[in-house]
């Protein structure tokens, strides 16, 4: 009976989470993606995801349009034939990713807990926690993360964080044939990065930079970033991606303001009506 | 590949992806690498982050184009004239490897006064027979000087230049006259630069519509990047096969490469790549009629092959390697026909069938579309969509009484009879289908062949679904039955089935990877058959170490020469190694590559004549004074211990006939072929011929087209005039990354249909507003075989060309699709012709003419796609620990 007892208590007591492992991520170098779309296959593949529908859409070779609740990475198209005096023809080609931001909107509004940081610094869904509120897909300022028609709740890129728990590299970065998914510990993918933007300004390849690698004033920085060689908008990425709750101080306090505003207004009305 | 066998000795390609990664340029042409061999282009990606060129010459801007340092956009079909063009170039220009020249190419040979270049002739080689369209039996006239009147070698126009017997020429005269001085009027090279002399910048820029700058950039680009501290590589695929020039375009490839010095060096070399998974392995143990496995010539009514001591006395080459000719051949009868193959009944050579016609896949559709074919088989191949000219292979199946297909969905060719553009009825067609459920590579065990004559074994993981079998199952088990049906007949045809050796029966149950028992328990024993086609020895039934075991007396058996090796002992497969060895990028012990483990052809030729690197940075294979033997990186292809001192002797015969100094030891006379004495059933040197559909007149010569080209003109197969103006846009046809080929493999498969869910046709933007077609709007193609329409992809990608003083547009179409699978739409291939190369009956549909205009096709009632597949199930993923699945490594 004490068992049983005991038993029932279990439920309350939270599991020991697992311990934190070095943070790991993405880099993505569009400089040598051949635009095969690999990482959208495994992807789809390891994760079991379907298919969005079959709509040819006459934008470059980019037929999927934009990442969902059951397209984790997404490649890219731009058509760049025409360009100034002396510039040669360039098809850009860059796959797409959730950003796994250091300082999530998307963790920040989840209502439930369902968002989270796993042990590796990842931004993870945990499905069976998720109610399907959507407040995550407003609050992401790429697009990234989507409800799934399906089961209603919000699915992303969990940067194969049952691969990672075998010690085993994301579907989508062991299928890129060229190495432009990296995968590794965030902060030697960011070493790599700055000494691949630096080869390449060696090389007269002054457009390079890096997209995401570090914070800015207004957002932190993406433990998924890239190297880009356009201005972001030509990637449909925003320029300053935007965290709501930067605003949540100003927003509570002009609503605290209104609604005492309101109170004294009522209070005002009532006693002239009396 | 009858274009690298006749310069180099072997078809197939020189090198390994591998090593493209130390090319300093890489010319990318007739191949669209990153989009139909995208994993192998890490190698060309890895380069270019090395410094290395990659040019790109292409009809179309694609994936590839896009990666490259330089891209060249072409008319489709003058690959020879830009090649010439570059030929003439590093001649005009003095920028050939003078060293590696004269020695190893038979630049200083001479060639007989009979030899009558096409250049002074209008286009057309002396020897050619109107009447017969075809340059036999005059061959003997582009021969080097002082050989016989008639080639012994040359093979009717019937029987394809496949074997390595006609590929490799036949001489008499070992070694042939020669000039080192260069000095004489008819020594090859001086042949070679008043052929292309008229192939200057400006002539290149008028019949290939690029700029003459661009060429320019090209030329300079290879030979700065050529010679004893720097090697480029070639790379091309279909873009140059399908073509009815294309053995000579890849002969073309052949010249420029053997002056540049690049052959048989690492980055150098040329890289054919391949069109399927394992086409390399089906040309080695053939799906070809007029082959035997390993290169042997298929026994012919057309030639003295009445016996099996005419048939070796014909095709046997007494110089250089093909002199063990006989060895194989033996050893692969008995192989087939065990113990009842004797000296006494001519080890059943008599056995195996004569031909005596072409039976190619072209002239077999247009004998099938005539009633005279009654049944057919399919594996894996989907004539309905995939092959030239849908319509008239369409048509040739409905007249066929019956027709299996084997596959793992119902395609175009096993539903023609009730769907299609043609809306057929079904009342009206008799052929049956029977319709098999094949397995997937997973599901089975064996080999594939890759583009670089590798040979890796694959597992079977699980056992496939329901009655699907492998191909292995199919054809072992209806032999079998054959075998039973025929049983007791005395009548001769019926020996050979009866005497065939047959038994591959698995020895105990299979046991999968996961450790269960296999419920199939009649799946043949593939180990089995790769065990035979090693070969082994007769009398004690042990495994042969490699080809040079073989004997001609009957006393090996081996069922593929130059497979010889790879099953060494029973308890080694060495297509199944897969041992690293580190700081050596060959990795020799990643599986097995013919012949002998060689990973790179000719590398002989890596060392100068002395046997010593050419340079340190780009050594190789060298001669170790110390050990008297050749060594290096990769197994040697020489003799292992034959002195870069050696000489032959006057009179020697087989291999004591090539030179220490000789890498192409499969040729009579050692060496790289700039010249073709014989080999090519079209010339001696490449010619820019237009295509046989082309709106303009050839610049070059009267001679308009390949003069012996193999025609087919029927009602189903129509051909424009030359400059029809109906018809005055150039079309090719591609591959996209996201489908295969004519689609059974990824059309039903809905993660790939939504990368490329329609059918479309790219054009330029010029040619759009000329027409009125709008992006995303459909636009209709058609020519005489038929009409397509498709959605318009109007794109900077294709532009217009200004070829011969006019403006030229081309269209780019993919031919992914049909009628049959989860995505739909027209077939690229009812618009492409049958017409064929006389040395492969390889087809054109990479260049042949159309005309567009905007809309859609009347009454046009396209096919219903099938249902999408279910959602997946969204189960866990399994538990797989690490050491199950091992992380591969980039570099």
């Amino acid at each position: 009976m004490i068992d049983q007892l005991g038993k029932l208590a279990d439920v309350w007591k939270l599991p020991e989470p697992p311990a934190a492992q070095e943070e790991m991520g993405f880099f993505t170098d569009t400089t040598v993606c051949i635009g095969c779309k690999a990482c959208e296959v495994a992807c789809k593949q390891w994760n079991q995801l379907p298919s969005d529908g079959f709509k040819w859409t006459g934008h470059s070779y980019d037929n999927t349009s934009a990442l969902s609740g059951t397209t984790w990475r997404h490649v890219a198209f731009v058509e760049q034939m025409d360009r100034d005096a002396g510039a040669p023809p360039r098809w850009l080609m860059m796959s797409d990713v959730c950003k796994h931001c250091v300082e999530a909107p998307c963790q920040e509004a989840c209502p439930t807990g369902s968002l989270i940081y796993n042990e590796f610094g990842n931004v993870y869904v945990q499905e069976e926690v998720c109610n399907g509120c959507g407040y995550c897909v407003a609050a992401c300022p790429f697009g990234v993360i989507g409800r799934d028609k399906e089961d209603g709740r919000a699915h992303k890129c969990t940067l194969c964080y049952d691969r990672q728990k075998d010690g085993m590299t994301p579907a989508c970065a062991k299928a890129c044939p060229t190495e432009s998914i990296q995968f590794g510990p965030i902060s030697q993918l960011r070493e790599t990065a700055r000494a691949r933007v630096e080869q390449l300004h060696g090389r007269g390849e002054t457009d390079a930079y890096l997209y995401g690698a570090e914070p800015t004033t207004e957002y932190s920085a993406l433990n998924a970033f890239f190297l880009l060689k356009d201005a972001p908008g030509v990637y449909n990425l925003p320029e300053a991606p935007q965290r709501p709750g930067a605003h949540l101080r100003t927003n509570y306090l002009l609503s605290f303001g209104a609604s005492i505003a309101l109170t004294v207004a009522s209070a005002l009305i009532f006693r002239k009506g009396r | 590949m009858p274009g690298l066998g006749t310069s180099f000795g072997r078809g197939a390609a020189t090198g390994f992806q591998q090593d493209l990664q130390h090319s300093d340029c890489i010319l990318i042409m007739g191949s669209n690498m990153a989009e139909a061999h995208p994993v192998g282009f890490r190698f060309p990606m890895l380069a270019k982050e090395r410094g290395a060129k990659l040019i790109h010459v292409d009809p179309h801007f694609s994936r590839t184009s896009a990666m490259s340092t330089q891209y060249v956009a072409v008319r489709t079909g003058t690959d020879i004239a830009f090649l010439g063009g570059l030929i003439n170039y590093v001649l005009t220009h003095d920028r050939w490897f003078r060293d590696y020249v004269l020695a190893y190419t038979n630049a200083a040979t001479i060639v007989a006064d009979t030899f009558v270049d096409a250049e002074d002739n209008d286009g057309v080689f002396n020897g050619f027979h109107p009447d017969t369209k075809s340059y036999e039996p005059g061959l003997a006239a582009w021969n080097y000087a002082g050989e016989p009147e008639t080639s012994k070698t040359h093979t009717p126009k019937e029987v394809k230049a496949e074997s390595f017997s006609e590929r490799l020429g036949f001489i008499e005269n070992v070694p042939p006259p020669t000039d080192p001085t260069l000095q004489h009027p008819r020594c090859v090279l001086n042949i070679l630069r008043r052929h292309y002399a008229r192939y200057t910048p400006e002539m290149v820029a008028s019949v290939t519509g690029c700029s003459a700058a661009d060429f320019l950039q090209v030329a300079e680009s290879l030979c700065e990047n050529s010679g004893r501290e720097r090697t480029s590589a070639i790379v091309y695929a279909v873009g140059w096969t399908q073509h009815t020039t294309g053995v000579q375009t890849i002969r073309a490839a052949g010249i420029l490469q053997l002056l540049l010095g690049n052959m048989g060096r690492p980055g150098g070399g040329i890289m054919a790549m391949r069109g399927h998974a394992s086409i390399q392995g089906s040309t080695d143990i053939p799906t070809l009629y007029d082959l035997l496995p390993g290169y042997l010539p298929q026994p012919s009514s057309l030639r003295n092959h009445t016996s099996l001591h005419s048939y070796l006395d014909q095709e046997h080459v007494p110089h250089g390697y093909w002199s063990n000719f006989p060895k194989f051949m033996i050893s692969l009868l008995k192989a087939w026909y065990g113990d009842a193959a004797t000296k006494d009944n001519d080890f059943g050579f008599g056995w195996i069938p004569r031909i005596d016609d072409n039976y190619s896949q072209l002239a077999t559709a247009m004998r099938m579309a005539d009633g005279k074919v009654k049944g057919f088989f399919l594996f894996g191949q989907n004539p309905a969509a995939g092959a030239p000219n849908g319509a008239l292979n369409r048509a040739a199946l409905r007249r066929l009484d019956w027709l299996v297909v084997r596959d793992w969905f119902e395609i175009e060719s096993a539903s023609f009879w009730k769907d299609g553009p043609e809306h057929p009825d079904p009342a009206t067609i008799g052929t049956e289908v029977f319709f098999m459920p094949a397995a997937s590579s997973p599901e089975k065990e064996g080999c594939f062949t890759n583009t670089q004559r590798l040979l890796q074994w694959h597992d079977r993981a699980v056992d496939p679904q329901g009655d699907c079998r492998s191909d292995l199952w199919f054809v072992y088990h209806l032999g079998k039955r054959l075998k039973a049906l025929y049983a007791g007949s005395t009548e001769t045809r019926d020996q050979g089935l009866l005497n065939l050796t047959w038994n591959y029966d698995p020895d105990g149950p299979f046991v999968l990877a996961d450790g269960q028992t296999s419920r199939i328990t009649d799946e043949p024993d593939t180990r089995k058959v790769l065990m035979e086609i090693n070969g082994y020895r007769v009398a004690d039934r042990t495994q042969v170490s490699g080809f040079s075991d073989l004997e001609a007396d009957g006393s090996t058996a081996c069922g593929c020469w130059i497979y010889s090796g790879v099953f060494p002992s029973v308890d080694h497969n060495r297509a199944a190694d897969r041992r690293r060895t580190p700081g050596n990028y060959v990795d020799p012990n990643w599986g097995f590559a013919w012949p002998h483990n060689r990973r790179m052809l000719y590398n002989r030729a890596s060392a100068d004549p002395d046997g010593r690197p050419w340079s340190d940075r780009k050594k190789y294979v060298w001669w170790d004074e110390a050990r008297s033997t050749w060594t290096g990186f990769d197994e040697p292809d020489f003799e292992p211990d034959k002195a870069p001192t050696y000489r032959p002797a006057k009179g020697a015969h087989g291999m004591a006939s090539i030179a220490g100094n000789s890498p192409f030891i499969m040729k009579p006379d050692g060496k790289g072929w700039l010249y073709a004495p014989a080999g090519t059933k079209d010339g001696p040197l490449p010619t820019h011929y237009e295509p046989v559909e082309s709106p303009v007149a050839n610049p070059l010569y009267r001679q308009q087209a390949n003069p012996v080209v193999e025609r087919y003109d029927t009602a189903l197969n129509e051909c424009a005039p030359p400059l029809d103006p109906a018809y005055p846009i150039v079309a090719t046809t591609y591959r996209l990354t996201e489908h295969y080929l004519s689609g059974p493999m990824s059309r039903f498969n809905s993660w790939l249909n939504e990368l490329q869910p329609e059918m479309f046709v790219e054009i330029s933007p010029e040619l759009a507003a000329d027409r009125g077609i709008v992006h995303g709007g459909w636009l209709v193609v058609v020519n005489r075989r038929g009409a397509i329409e498709a959605r318009a992809m109007v794109t900077r990608r294709m532009r217009p060309l200004t070829v011969a003083g006019r403006t030229l547009h081309q269209i780019g179409i993919p031919f992914h699709w049909g009628f049959a699978g989860e995505t739909v739409g027209s077939i690229a291939n009812d618009l492409t012709l049958i017409v064929a190369d006389p040395n492969v009956s390889m087809h054109e549909a990479k260049a042949f003419t159309c005309n567009v205009r905007a809309g859609r096709l009347p009454a046009s009632a396209p096919s219903q796609p099938v249902a999408v597949a279910p959602r997946p199930t969204r189960e866990r993923a399994p538990e797989t620990p690490e050491s199950d699945q091992p992380e591969g490594q980039f570099r």
